[in-house]
């Protein structure tokens, strides 16, 4: 009895997941089949789904799922490497916190993608600029919920080990760091969602050769709509996929989180 | 490097506790300010080491500004203690936090908690351990230590804290509070718990309480200070038997005595 009643509630709640797909693709195909949407700009979501799969068989899809993941990946990389120590430094001293905290809520104010000419004037038009685009704009991200993370640790803990005779350099590795890891997971699923961002916007309009916003802008050229909504749709599984990732990592890192 | 510091002193310095007299907590002109606030001014104050003392006053006196500047956890603006003609620096001193819960470390397991001060101090992992076993065999700890703390009752999480600030052979232990945040219950057993660590230890406790019964059962000495700027109103002698059982806290030489720290605390509170 038990067996049967928890398995009728994992059945309504995959009937509840899968409610707004299904809901999705109903809109769209009725959007398509009555002729609302003109049907030069929505083709038919069984089309689109087809041609997708077809795609994904052919794996012409995945290379460039892949490149894009792979300039996500890299940005990221670059942007917690020098991000994690800056903002430790930074909210470690709160008086240089703020002496710097104008410039820092400056840049994160501008968007991104208005810095793609001077990267590229310093990195020329292939990859690198691509890439320091997105680690520049995750970089400013992680360095502000770093050193917020670091400003605002709780005292008491840091009291204690303090207490103990710990050396500030050993309260700062093993409390204040732990203290932080919160925000700094804050900062990195908001980080990698920018990045994406970026690197998706720059496949577009910066000379690439492969990569999800590559796709979908050559589709749209080459009027290929089916492939075009299928490229977006897994630029979405991307975003999507990868901030659910964190969120198991984060989970199992931060066990200690809101308990 | 842990050993104890006084242990290694010279041939030329006669410790005053091999000569029979009582060792002394000194405070000597104590200042603190906040915000132009005077808290303490010229403060001067002896306490006997070895003795359970509980402080107790006005909300907002400073009497965790009193306990947080003599255990080295807060700056004070001026002035000195000595414990038995030693810094703060050179003695031996663990804190037990009201909040327990912001105190222990939710990302160590509860033992790598009691652990933790030992490494700090840098002893070896094998000795480490005996320690620990030790003081847990001691005190026949019944609690799961390998859980994390944010799964244990508020009181196995002091438990875990009091552990904790014990595994160093503290020579002065510091308690702020610490079982404000726990039901009735669990209130009752720590003051029992921590009555039998004394017993054994004999180590000096300096405890803030808010509840004067806890503080009178509790201590050898109660220290009772006035509103602010805070001076001591009295020190009041607790000559009664230890163990505090419930036949001592509901004896008459109990309650008179309780009647008479009230009596003073009134008279503070109301700025006579
Ligand atoms: N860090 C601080 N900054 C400013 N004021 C403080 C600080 N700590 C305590 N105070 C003030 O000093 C007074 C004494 O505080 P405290 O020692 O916590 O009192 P209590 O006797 O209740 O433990 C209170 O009025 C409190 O507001
Ligand atoms: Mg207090």
């Amino acid at each position: 009895m038990m067996s049967q009643s928890l398995s009728r509630d994992t059945a309504a709640r995959t009937l509840q997941y899968a409610a707004g797909p299904v809901l999705l693709v109903a809109a769209w195909w009725v959007a398509y089949a009555t002729g609302a949407v003109n049907s030069d700009l929505l083709p038919s979501p069984f089309l689109t789904i087809a041609d997708t799969v077809k795609n994904i068989q052919s794996g012409r899809l995945g290379v460039d799922f892949g490149a894009t993941l792979m300039r996500v990946g890299y940005s990221i990389l670059i942007a917690v490497a020098a991000g994690v120590p800056a903002g430790i430094a930074l909210g470690a001293n709160a008086s240089v916190y703020r002496s710097v905290e104008f410039l820092i809520d400056f840049f994160r104010s501008t968007p991104a993608t208005a810095l793609f000419p001077l990267f590229l004037l310093l990195f020329g038009l292939g990859d690198p600029a691509k890439i320091a685009v997105a680690a520049f704009a995750a970089w400013l991200v992680l360095v502000f919920n770093v050193a917020y993370g670091v400003l605002n640790a709780r005292q008491t803990r840091i009291l204690a080990a303090r207490s103990m005779g710990a050396s500030s350099l050993r309260v700062f590795r093993d409390v204040t760091f732990f203290e932080t890891l919160p925000q700094t997971f804050v900062g990195l699923r908001t980080a990698v969602s920018i990045a994406l961002v970026v690197i998706i916007v720059a496949e577009m309009f910066i000379g690439a050769s492969d990569g999800l916003g590559h796709r979908i802008i050559d589709a749209q050229i080459s009027y290929n709509l089916t492939d075009m909504y299928g490229s977006i749709v897994a630029t979405g599984v991307m975003g999507y996929g990868l901030n659910l990732l964190l969120l198991l990592v984060e989970k199992s890192v931060i066990h200690w989180s809101g308990r | 490097m842990h050993a104890p510091r006084q242990g290694v002193a010279g041939a030329d310095v006669v410790s005053p506790r091999s000569s029979g007299r009582t060792r002394l907590i000194t405070i000597r002109g104590l200042d603190k300010t906040f915000g132009g606030s005077t808290i303490y001014k010229d403060f001067s104050l002896d306490l006997p080491q070895g003795r359970f003392i509980s402080i107790f006053g006005p909300n907002g006196c400073g009497k965790s500004t009193l306990i947080n500047m003599i255990s080295g956890l807060a700056p004070m603006d001026a002035g000195e203690v000595l414990y038995d003609g030693q810094t703060i620096q050179e003695t031996r001193i663990s804190y037990v936090f009201q909040n327990y819960r912001e105190a222990l470390f939710p990302w160590l397991r509860a033992i790598d908690n009691i652990h933790y001060p030992l490494k700090v101090m840098g002893v070896p992992a094998a000795e480490r351990r005996a320690r620990v076993d030790n003081l847990l065999a001691e005190f026949e700890v019944k609690i799961d230590l390998n859980a994390y703390p944010y799964t244990l009752s508020g009181g196995q999480q002091q438990t875990v804290s009091i552990l904790r600030a014990l595994v160093t052979s503290p020579e002065v232990l510091f308690l702020d509070e610490p079982f404000s945040a726990l039901d009735y219950e669990m209130t009752l057993f720590m003051r029992e718990q921590l009555q039998k660590i004394f017993m054994k230890t004999r180590t000096t406790m300096l405890l803030v309480s808010h509840d004067l019964e806890e503080a009178i059962q509790l201590a050898d000495k109660v220290l009772l200070l006035t509103r602010r700027p805070t001076r001591v109103a009295e020190i009041v002698d607790v000559d009664l038997a230890w163990p505090r059982t419930a036949a001592v806290t509901t004896s008459e030489r109990f309650t008179g005595l309780k009647r008479h720290c009230l009596d003073v605390f009134w008279r503070q509170v109301k700025g006579e």
